[in-house]
């Protein structure tokens, strides 16, 4: 088993979060795993991406090769694409679609998303507006997460583990809120899955 | 993974190995990708049973001193900077190559390949051969980890600072870590000579002829040492010398195959000969594999490069600078490249900004409307910390940024040279790790200038460390010598704009050291500072 996911976003959206529910989930299934990560200058409101590698066996390199990812996981359209150059051509990209803005030259909405689905495996998802359908205005990341458990070999139940692990000390209704938020993107990617497939 | 490993970030793998080693002191100051040890220190529980010492040094220079003290006193330190900080340190850190140690000392240096956080991209390994004693450079996590232990007793066993190289991808990636058991502290020995450490000429000319013949010692502890390995080939057409975490980039393109090359795994220095000579004389040529400079492709190539032949970054094999990754070593060892997809046109990049409401902005542009759009650009200099931003748009407002504390003596000496008016911008953090002997210089002189001590109460850049600066910057301006009258502050923001321009334009009419303080708090530590606050309530 080996699973390579570049996590993509805009420094400040918490791409660390979903990276410690994934991390969580790895180690609990006694699988190996590194994770780089971003820090300093680039944190600033500039983009912000961490490697996510999770393995049966030794992991050599922390950076994922370019064209080996198995998932480009983005928390943001524009910041999905930019990292193209490091999916693997059966590789999965699975973005939410509502952008961040912090820049005057961000591009057509529109030409973002086309790109998007130009990409033969791709998931699209408005996570912001999913997560405010559960009263979780800021559980977007989870969102996330459980669009990209569709596609990835780690048992959900562990996913929500991890979830139990970081927001426990928040409470029980954090808890469960995070856990439907989970749900439902998971719920909207099969979905997205079926209907590509098809 | 078993129970007993921990996940952690190559930074914090150093601090819990140093702490696990019987580490009595750490010694910094904050500087990516370094800062996370100190971190990791200051909220260990272990340490806090241990009293250990973990709060910030005003610089790398007064961190890496202290640490010789303490080692001095027979106790286990380590002083942890980013590569330019050696710089700031290195004159403690050469001549304590020749004072050696008496407890075991450790100098841990996150070098900054590529810049993502950084003015250059200096390889840590050139000091250490610079002065000449044992450098320790781990491939993994676990590595990072065990060679504290090993790079305490080095230190100890030879009586020689260690120098512990790091690189962003390893200080910054976390995987599982082993843990040993943990060690007990030492207890306060001093050294058996009382004048080791006191470099007069006389003694230093001993100290050195010491050091010199260890050299063969740290070199047959490389030889011997269980982080540098010696893998058999049967494909000698290549052989390859794979340094550090670029051992795992070679790697990664052959997987469990293993390498068909013979392959040298080089984490321990001085380079030893031995086993590259076994390389050379077995192989048509040898690919040297490392981040950062070509330290140990220069050596082998010599002047004259006649002997051996050799490929890396000095040959084109691999890009001469800029931090390596799979790719890049992928296309060294001859592979195609994997396919994947291309950037579509677009995709803009998204450049660092000052965050919204920061007090910078508010500073900037009274120093714009005050200065640049009077005398025109060109009269501003700066510093190291966040308002370097002021650089770009929409401020363009600031003409340098070379070391930490460099605003204030290029501006004294642009003064010097007749440029009036000239101003320095400079962070609380930052005036009081380089600044103040700056500003000494200029009040002896009585230099016609103005210093922007830009106050947010932290150091912000690195995530909002102390500042020495704390409650102390008029008294310290003062205590230097600056006219209290022209210590003038105040608080930026959007409404003080024109008491700002006032204020700036005031102080251009004095003939003298002027210096004003814009105080307000960075917006993140504030930030932080009220999520605490909630918490607690």
């Amino acid at each position: 088993m080996r699973l390579d996911i570049i996590l993509a976003g805009v420094g400040g959206q918490g791409i660390l979060s979903i990276a410690t529910v994934l991390g969580y989930a790895a180690v609990e299934s006694g699988l190996q795993l590194k994770q780089a990560e971003v820090h300093g200058m680039s944190q600033r409101g500039g983009e912000v991406q961490s490697h996510l590698r999770i393995s049966d066996k030794s992991i050599y390199s922390d950076l994922i090769p370019a064209g080996a990812a198995d998932m480009i996981l983005s928390v943001e359209p524009m910041e999905s694409l930019r990292y193209l150059p490091f999916l693997s051509p059966e590789g999965w990209l699975v973005t939410n679609t509502t952008p961040f803005r912090n820049i005057d030259n961000y591009p057509e909405l529109e030409r973002v998303l086309e790109e998007v689905k130009r990409i033969p495996n791709h998931v699209a998802i408005d996570a912001d507006a999913i997560a405010k359908e559960h009263s979780n205005s800021r559980g977007m990341n989870m969102v996330m997460v459980g669009a990209a458990s569709v596609f990835i070999s780690l048992e959900f139940e562990k996913l929500q583990n991890g979830i139990r692990y970081i927001f426990g000390r928040k409470g029980d209704e954090v808890v469960e809120r995070n856990l439907a938020t989970l749900q439902a993107g998971r719920a909207f990617a099969e979905h997205a899955r079926t209907a590509a497939h098809r | 993974m078993k129970n007993d490993t921990v996940l952690l970030l190559g930074d914090e793998a150093v601090a819990q190995g140093a702490l696990d080693a019987g580490i009595s002191g750490f010694y910094a100051y904050p500087g990516t990708p370094s800062t996370e040890i100190m971190e990791y220190a200051q909220t260990s529980r272990q340490a806090a049973d241990g009293n250990v010492h973990r709060t910030w040094s005003a610089n790398e220079k007064t961190a890496l001193e202290a640490a010789i003290g303490m080692s001095y006193a027979g106790k286990r330190a380590m002083a942890m900077m980013k590569h330019v900080g050696l710089n700031v340190a290195a004159d403690a850190f050469i001549n304590a190559g020749l004072t050696g140690a008496n407890g075991g000392l450790i100098v841990t240096v996150a070098d900054d390949p590529s810049m993502h956080s950084s003015q250059n991209e200096q390889d840590s390994r050139f000091f250490g051969k610079f002065a000449m004693v044992p450098i320790l450079e781990p491939s993994n996590q676990q590595e990072a980890y065990e060679m504290c232990f090993e790079g305490f007793e080095l230190s100890e066993r030879y009586d020689t600072p260690v120098l512990l190289r790091l690189t962003t991808r390893i200080a910054h990636s976390r995987a599982g870590v082993a843990r040993s058991t943990p060690q007990g502290q030492h207890e306060i020995t001093l050294p058996e000579d009382k004048r080791q450490f006191v470099l007069l000429p006389a003694i230093a000319r001993k100290r050195y002829k010491t050091l010199l013949g260890r050299q063969d010692a740290f070199e047959q502890e490389a030889a011997e040492s269980r982080f540098n390995r010696y893998f058999e080939g049967s494909d000698k057409r290549l052989g390859i010398i794979a340094c550090g975490l670029a051992y795992n980039y070679v790697m990664e393109n052959y997987q469990d195959e293993g390498c068909p090359h013979p392959l040298l795994k080089l984490s321990q220095y001085p380079i030893p000969r031995a086993l590259v000579q076994r390389l050379v004389d077995e192989c048509d040529a040898v690919l040297v594999v490392e981040d950062g400079m070509p330290v140990v492709e220069e050596q082998l190539r010599g002047l004259l490069n006649r002997g051996a032949t050799v490929r890396g970054r000095m040959s084109g094999e691999l890009p001469r600078d800029g931090e390596l990754n799979p790719a890049i070593v992928r296309a060294a060892l001859g592979f195609e490249a994997q396919p994947g997809g291309s950037v579509p046109e677009g995709i803009v990049p998204r450049p660092p900004a000052l965050c919204a409401g920061c007090s910078h902005i508010d500073s900037m542009n009274a120093i714009n409307a005050a200065i640049r759009d009077v005398y025109g650009d060109g009269r501003v200099f700066s510093d190291i910390g966040c308002y370097t931003l002021g650089a770009l748009p929409p401020y363009n407002a600031i003409n340098s940024c070379v070391d930490m504390g460099a605003s204030i003596t290029m501006a004294k000496g642009a003064a010097d040279a007749g440029l009036t008016p000239a101003a320095a911008i400079i962070g609380d953090s930052t005036f009081t790790h380089s600044g103040m002997t700056a500003l000494l210089d200029a009040v002896i002189d009585n230099t016609n200038m103005i210093v922007c001590i830009l106050d947010n109460s932290t150091t912000a850049m690195t995530g909002g460390q102390y500042s020495h600066a704390y409650g102390r910057l008029e008294q310290i301006c003062a205590g230097l010598g600056v006219d209290p009258d022209h210590i003038r502050t105040l608080r930026p923001t959007r409404k003080t704009h024109d008491e700002f321009v006032q204020i700036i334009k005031e102080e251009i009419e004095y003939e003298g050291v002027s210096v004003i303080i814009p105080q307000r708090e960075c917006i993140q530590t504030q930030a932080r500072r009220a999520k605490l606050a909630k918490q607690g309530a």
